[in-house]
């Protein structure tokens, strides 16, 4: 039975609980700006899409996962053979894992190539990346739970490479792997962070940065910021809802068509269960986003000068982190004016870097 | 000119009490230089024995009339008839040995006195091999040295340095071709190509030190060693009184000596097949031979249908691998059944081809479902993708929409 005014008496006693009215408002003044660029805004989105599509098929995977190293590959090997839809759900969970990160270093890219760094969003940069480093530790945490040779072995060297960081090293490795060497509690620390700790660093710095973005809006090229205020007239805006968000959803689906052939075309294998005890296959690499740096440590000598070569290496990146997360506070110089040759040129160096790393680590 | 003396006082013994032998030796030229220099890795110098252990002599002394006096022992150049006898001295003795390798044999010399080389020699043909020819002279490594003419890998080879000289094995009225054969084997394809040190080279079969050729009677026993159920089985087949009857020595009559090639079941039926040497297409032992080899072809191309379908469904990302697990209990049934033909009877071979099959069978169904599966996803991918590339043309014509009226809405306001 619909009121006097139209709605039906439940919409109308959730809107007077719920302020429908203020978020109506606020949604409806909300815009985005409107310039060639605009597209490169829609990889927020998906990243968040695809986080979702994790959290939904990651749930739908836990009501069959066992994580002991007696029971996990046997229990995944159930899920792509005899859960209903079961191969699915995990083959879409492996891809857009793969594609969030994919989504993830694109969103970060055209952040920096679009100047969105700049004040007063420094801390949504800040927290973006840290989003970015979570979204690692859970493709890093996620490999290892098939419990397949690949990922045992990949593992082994990841953890490896943590053990190898000055002071804290062996302690940090020690804590990673729940012992000496990569086993059973490794998959049991590894599940635990996986599936309790990661989700909930994430979901709470995914609030900070959306409530950021919020707080600041959406940022316009500093090209464009100029044309605007060339031309004198209104900076070009489309209506967040629905324009931006009917859009926004236009690349969702689009995303979901990829992951849907990914999944279904190219099935992800399980491979073959781990044996400790075997010796390491040939070939063993990490997922794709840790090639660039595996690689290089691959190439730097094991002893340079006096200096062990994995330390100097873990060094050479710790520098390269720090100097890239700090972007927004070296980006422009002491003066104010924006140092764009600077944060374009690392933007380039760093993009070439480690596609062609990545490619010398997967081909080699 | 005082610290001159005092190392003269000090390490003058020291010279005096070393080898002297290798220290002329090696100052000579060729014949005379070459056994001091080879004797440095030799096997008996790393273990601080020194020439005069073998040639007698006082290695301690300089002068060559007293370290190569026959007064000291000295025997000069070793005999050839003699060699096995002085390796003996020390090789035979269990107490000297064991003390470098506990569980070293020391029968060897026993060994060499019944083989064909030992009986030769002790006639007095110096020509046939003694110790130094398989194992070397001045140069003598340890039998696991892949360096040593002795390996498993070497030991072919070293073997047919005599035994492919058609001279040399003419006098003795001996084939020349064996070496030649066994490259041709399966069994030189284990042991050269894959390295598998456990398969069979000269010695497996022959013996090493005292070395002779297997009898007739005993050919299945030799093969025995290693195929030791195929002995099982072929010493109860129809095969084997017969066989005894011919003089024919077991195994070789279908697989050969030397040559052994990897059998297959062309040697059970057809033209130029083994059996049919001995049994017309048409008698009962021919019919058994078809049968035995149409099974065996049945199931082996039933496992390869089920291998090729399952590769080809996980090619297409299917999870397969329980089926393809389960295929080899089929490929191991084809193995029983190919062991079973020794038994040259069609029953013994009809139990583990009739369980082969049925593997086959359920493994090429599960194939066939997964390659259904395969076309079942794609279908539903179809109709997914259909569904999304709708919901986004939808989407495109509702923005499209939206934009157009609040264009003329602005427009309208704006007029």
């Amino acid at each position: 039975m619909a009121s006097l005014r139209g709605k039906p008496p439940i919409v109308e006693w959730l809107e007077e609980r719920l302020a429908f009215d203020a978020i109506q408002a606020f949604i409806a003044h909300k815009k985005v700006p409107k310039h060639s660029a605009t597209m490169w805004y829609y990889f927020g989105g998906i990243t968040l899409f695809l986080f979702g599509i994790q959290v939904a098929t990651g749930i739908l995977l836990l009501l069959y996962y066992r994580p002991s190293a007696g029971e996990a590959y046997e229990s995944v090997q159930f899920i792509v053979t005899r859960v209903e839809f079961g191969w699915l759900i995990r083959s879409i969970h492996s891809w857009s894992a793969n594609l969030m990160i994919l989504a993830a270093f694109i969103h970060m890219f055209s952040v920096v190539f679009l100047r969105a760094y700049r004040r007063p969003r420094e801390l949504t940069w800040l927290s973006g990346v840290g989003l970015l480093g979570l979204a690692l530790g859970f493709g890093f945490s996620g490999y290892l739970l098939p419990w397949n040779t690949i990922s045992y072995f990949a593992t082994k060297v990841g953890t490896d490479m943590a053990a190898a960081v000055p002071l804290i090293g062996p302690t940090l490795a020690r804590f990673l792997r729940g012992g000496n060497e990569v086993g059973g509690a490794t998959l049991t620390r590894f599940f635990g962070f996986h599936v309790a700790v990661l989700p909930a660093l994430t979901t709470g710095l995914l609030m900070v940065h959306l409530f950021l973005v919020q707080r600041f809006g959406i940022s316009s090229p500093p090209r464009v910021e100029e044309q605007n205020r060339a031309s004198g007239g209104p900076a070009p805006e489309m209506p967040f809802f629905p324009n931006f968000f009917l859009r926004e959803l236009m690349a969702w689906y689009a995303a979901l068509a990829v992951l849907g052939m990914l999944a279904a075309i190219f099935p992800w294998e399980l491979g073959e269960k781990a044996d400790p005890f075997a010796s390491a296959p040939a070939g063993i690499r990490p997922e794709w986003y840790f090639l660039a740096p595996f690689y290089t440590l691959k190439l730097i000598p094991s002893h340079v000068w006096m200096f062990e070569g994995e330390l100097l290496g873990l060094l050479g990146f710790g520098l390269l982190a720090a100097w890239w997360v700090t972007l927004p506070f070296w980006a422009n110089d002491r003066s104010g004016s924006e140092r764009t040759r600077l944060v374009t040129g690392t933007g380039v160096a760093l993009i070439a870097y480690l596609a062609t790393f990545s490619a010398l680590g997967y081909w080699k | 000119m005082r610290t001159a003396a005092l190392f003269l006082l000090f390490f003058a013994p020291l010279a005096a009490a070393g080898n002297s032998c290798i220290e002329c030796h090696a100052a000579l030229d060729g014949r005379l230089q070459k056994p001091a220099l080879a004797f440095k890795i030799d096997v008996h110098s790393t273990r601080g024995f020194g020439c005069a252990d073998c040639h007698g002599g006082d290695a301690s002394s300089d002068a060559p009339a007293v370290s190569m006096s026959r007064a000291r022992g000295f025997k000069g150049k070793i005999a050839r008839t003699a060699v096995p006898e002085l390796c003996a001295r020390c090789h035979s003795d269990a107490n000297l040995i064991h003390k470098f390798k506990p569980q070293q044999r020391v029968d060897q010399i026993a060994q060499y006195r019944t083989s064909v080389h030992g009986k030769r020699l002790a006639a007095g043909d110096a020509a046939v091999a003694n110790c130094v020819d398989c194992h070397g002279v001045h140069d003598i490594r340890e039998v696991r040295s892949a360096l040593s003419p002795v390996h498993p890998l070497r030991l072919p080879e070293t073997c047919a340095r005599c035994h492919a000289d058609a001279g040399r094995m003419s006098k003795y009225k001996l084939e020349h071709t064996q070496f030649d054969e066994y490259r041709q084997s399966v069994h030189w394809t284990a042991l050269a190509k894959r390295g598998d040190l456990s398969a069979p080279g000269c010695a497996s079969c022959h013996g090493n030190h005292g070395a002779t050729p297997p009898q007739v009677n005993s050919v299945a026993a030799v093969c025995g060693t290693c195929h030791v159920l195929f002995e099982e089985l072929y010493k109860k087949s129809p095969h084997q009184p017969v066989f005894a009857a011919m003089g024919a020595a077991g195994c070789i009559v279908c697989h050969g000596k030397h040559k052994i090639e990897k059998p297959s079941v062309k040697m059970l039926s057809g033209v130029g097949s083994v059996c049919a040497q001995c049994h017309e297409a048409d008698s009962a032992g021919g019919r058994a031979a078809l049968e035995i080899a149409n099974r065996t072809r049945e199931l082996d191309a039933a496992l390869g249908r089920s291998e090729e379908i399952l590769e080809r469904a996980r090619q297409s990302g299917m999870e397969v691998s329980e089926a393809q697990l389960q295929l080899m209990d089929g490929r191991e049934n084809l193995i029983k059944a190919r062991l079973a033909v020794h038994a040259f009877q069609t029953a013994a071979v009809a139990k583990p081809v009739q369980d082969g099959l049925v593997v086959a069978g359920k493994t090429y169904a599960a194939g066939v479902a997964a390659l259904k599966e395969r076309t079942f996803r794609r279908f539903g991918l179809s109709i997914s993708l259909a569904a999304i590339l709708a919901t986004m043309a939808g989407l495109w014509l509702a923005i499209r929409s939206i934009e157009k009226n609040r264009g003329q809405r602005s427009g309208t306001d704006e007029g």
